[in-house]
């Protein structure tokens, strides 16, 4: 394990230097809570954050994404031609993201980028984004990133790991993206990596003991599928549930998306915004047929996509990294760890 | 409030052991701070579930709409006024409900409490009229008037309007309140700051559309933003079709809304989606002498026509 040492009173002049080869993206507190956003020199973002309310996918899947644009002027020589827009996919690097959010992105990546398929707007942003994780030093009740294939100080998607031991800052370097950042931001003290990763040992170990909620998944793998979706509890999970979108659009890892083209007058764009599996909408055929008319099939499919088919389907654990915004902002508290454990029990 | 839960429980019990109802919708303790989960018993064993405090802000009315079963629902006023609405507008039938009134003292608003830490609040409990808050590090005890969401402060009916039982003595109703303190703030702006208000108040808004699903009137079988055929409204965070959902939404509750704040409670952005529908209810109020769910007797202004009604709008 490769640590390099921050100063403290380096790292702004570290960030200011990284503008010159990299678009800075990191938390900042805007009304009562944080969200990424894009910083301009000088800003800097703000750590005093256990994480932010929306994840950081929209940085690399926006929620309303123009691809195309057409003209419907006939006296243009190419109208009615879909034409691609112009994109900046520039180096761009993400400063304080949450383990668990980079780790969400090798989760979604798996959809995104297939040997069949390639979604080129995703794999061009993600792959021109730097991924400086900051390690969660206190995790929230509502975290249970460590029985969800993730941990507070879990390194999967991330370039560098920030860890924030007080007295300054021990950057482990995980890819070459992370040392590239490192030498734009001319942070280069090396530290006695040694004595470094026991440092980091010991607050990793007890950033993980501050950890109070699991899940168990061990069995979802071996249940029959149509059991559980055929299984009684879903009308009582589902009860509470209004089918508002808030659970699939805070989820680092729901990835959704529908098509649509919109024009005014005669010039139209076709962009591609977020969908939730919670909405009436996102299934409904064009015949008018709806194979998820009713609010508790809209429930199970959210539930048994993330815990069951893509188990299944990916062999790699759940559709989730237990980041909890679903269970803290969900507005009747439907709460993931419960419908898991009711999943992974049932007909035991 | 705490002290109604053991009365909540011995009615619903009683309801369903003797087959009165096949249902009865109340809450269950949420697994965070600050919320309860909507939740239906349909046996005694399920009952013991229940709860009852400052956390059932969430409007029960919302989950009765076309069902056909027999139902008990614990209802404080304003469920009781989203109750009367659906029975006047046929989504509901009055005899499918034993409804069991819950006097009520207000609810606590969780995006008033987070703002008031810094860190992470562990835990929420209450007694009587004070609320202790714990996180790491602090634990402070509130008035809970200082803490009521929004719609509670200006509320004038705290006691249920329709029901077959009550859990307690009625409450005394709050009086001499400045209900329409808030709306008087902006009517007193300009155009422009107007606009800028409203503007302001949606830039957070993502569109999940829980303010619509938590409310108790927005039952519509396909809701006018989901119009696909032809599409009436765009999808994206275009802010022209923020504000469309948001203002249409808005009129479609005029003379209905009950200022119950589930659509505020809900938005997880914390945005105070009330401030749509507060204008509409003063005016109801002031153009027709009308509250929302007050009476099973009278149309709501808005779908009757009476000769007297103002029409000074027409120029």
């Amino acid at each position: 394990m490769k640590v390099i040492k921050i100063d403290k009173e380096n790292w702004a002049v570290g960030l200011e230097k990284l503008h010159a080869s990299y678009r800075l993206f990191g938390p900042v507190k805007e009304d009562n809570f944080h969200n990424f956003k894009e910083l301009d020199k000088g800003e800097q973002p703000d750590f005093n954050f256990s994480n932010t309310l929306l994840s950081p996918k929209s940085l690399v899947h926006p929620q309303s994404e123009v691809m195309f644009e057409y003209s419907l002027d006939e006296k243009q020589e190419d109208h009615h031609v879909m034409k691609e827009i112009a994109r900046d996919y520039s180096p761009r690097v993400v400063i304080g993201i949450r383990p668990c959010d980079a780790k969400a992105f090798l989760l979604v990546k798996r959809n995104f980028d297939t040997h069949e398929y390639k979604d080129p707007y995703w794999i061009k942003s993600y792959e021109a984004t730097t991924f400086v994780g900051f390690a969660c030093n206190t995790p929230a009740g509502t975290c249970f990133c460590t029985t969800a294939g993730c941990g507070p100080f879990h390194e999967d998607g991330l370039d560098l790991l920030i860890v924030d031991v007080k007295e300054h800052f021990l950057g482990i370097i995980i890819t070459k993206k992370g040392e590239n950042l490192l030498a734009a931001a001319g942070w280069n003290l090396e530290s006695d990596s040694n004595a470094a990763s026991k440092q980091i040992e010991r607050i990793k170990q007890e950033a993980e003991a501050r950890i109070t909620s699991f899940v168990s998944t061990d069995k979802l793998r071996i249940k029959t599928t149509m059991e559980l979706y055929d299984a009684p509890f879903w009308e009582d999970v589902a009860f509470s549930c209004i089918n508002c979108g808030t659970c699939t659009y805070l989820c680092p890892t729901c990835w959704c998306f529908d098509i649509q083209d919109e024009h005014h007058g005669c010039s139209g764009v076709r962009m591609r915004n977020w969908d939730s599996c919670m909405y009436p909408l996102f299934t409904q055929h064009g015949s008018g047929h709806n194979p998820r008319s009713k609010k508790m099939q809209r429930v199970r499919q959210r539930f048994m996509h993330k815990l069951k088919y893509y188990v299944d389907k990916y062999e790699n654990g759940i559709q989730c990294v237990g980041c909890g915004r679903c269970i803290r902002l969900c507005p009747v508290n439907i709460d993931i760890r419960r419908v898991c454990d009711i999943m992974n029990n049932f007909g035991d | 409030m705490l002290g109604y839960i053991d009365k909540i429980k011995e009615t619903s019990n009683r309801l369903l052991k003797e087959s009165k109802v096949d249902m009865v919708m109340c809450f269950r303790k949420g697994t965070v701070p600050m919320i309860n989960e909507p939740y239906f018993a349909k046996t005694p064993d399920d009952v013991d579930h229940f709860v009852w405090d400052s956390n059932c802000g969430i409007n029960l009315a919302n989950y009765l709409a076309d069902r056909e079963e027999k139902i008990g629902i614990v209802a404080k006023g304003c469920d009781s006024r989203n109750i009367v609405t659906h029975i006047i507008e046929n989504k509901i039938k009055r005899e499918q409900l034993y409804i069991i009134g819950v006097p009520c003292r207000g609810m606590i608003d969780k995006h008033t409490i987070s703002d008031m830490f810094e860190g992470e609040i562990k835990e929420v409990t209450e007694e009587g009229s004070k609320i202790t808050v714990k996180g790491d590090g602090f634990k402070e005890t509130l008035d809970k008037k200082d803490v009521l969401q929004g719609n509670c402060t200006t509320c004038v009916n705290r006691n249920p309007v329709i029901y077959d039982e009550l859990v307690a003595d009625l409450v005394e109703e709050q009086k001499d309140l400045d209900r329409y303190a808030d709306v008087h703030k902006i009517e007193s702006m300009s155009p422009g700051e107007k606009w800028k208000y409203f503007d302001d108040l949606l830039s957070n808004c993502i569109r999940c559309y829980a303010c619509r699903n938590a409310c108790p009137l927005c039952y519509c079988p396909t809701c006018f933003v989901d119009e696909h055929r032809p599409q009436w409204v765009g999808k994206s965070i275009d802010p022209v079709d923020t504000r469309t959902f948001h203002f249409l939404r808005a009129y479609h509750c005029a003379g209905r809304c009950t200022d119950c704040g589930a659509c505020e409670r809900a938005c997880p952005m914390g945005i105070n989606v009330r401030m749509f529908t507060r204008k509409l209810e003063k005016d109801c109020m002031e153009l027709f002498g009308w509250e929302a769910g007050l009476t099973l007797e009278e149309r709501p202004p808005l779908d009757t026509y009476r000769p007297e009604d103002p029409d000074d709008f027409i120029k």
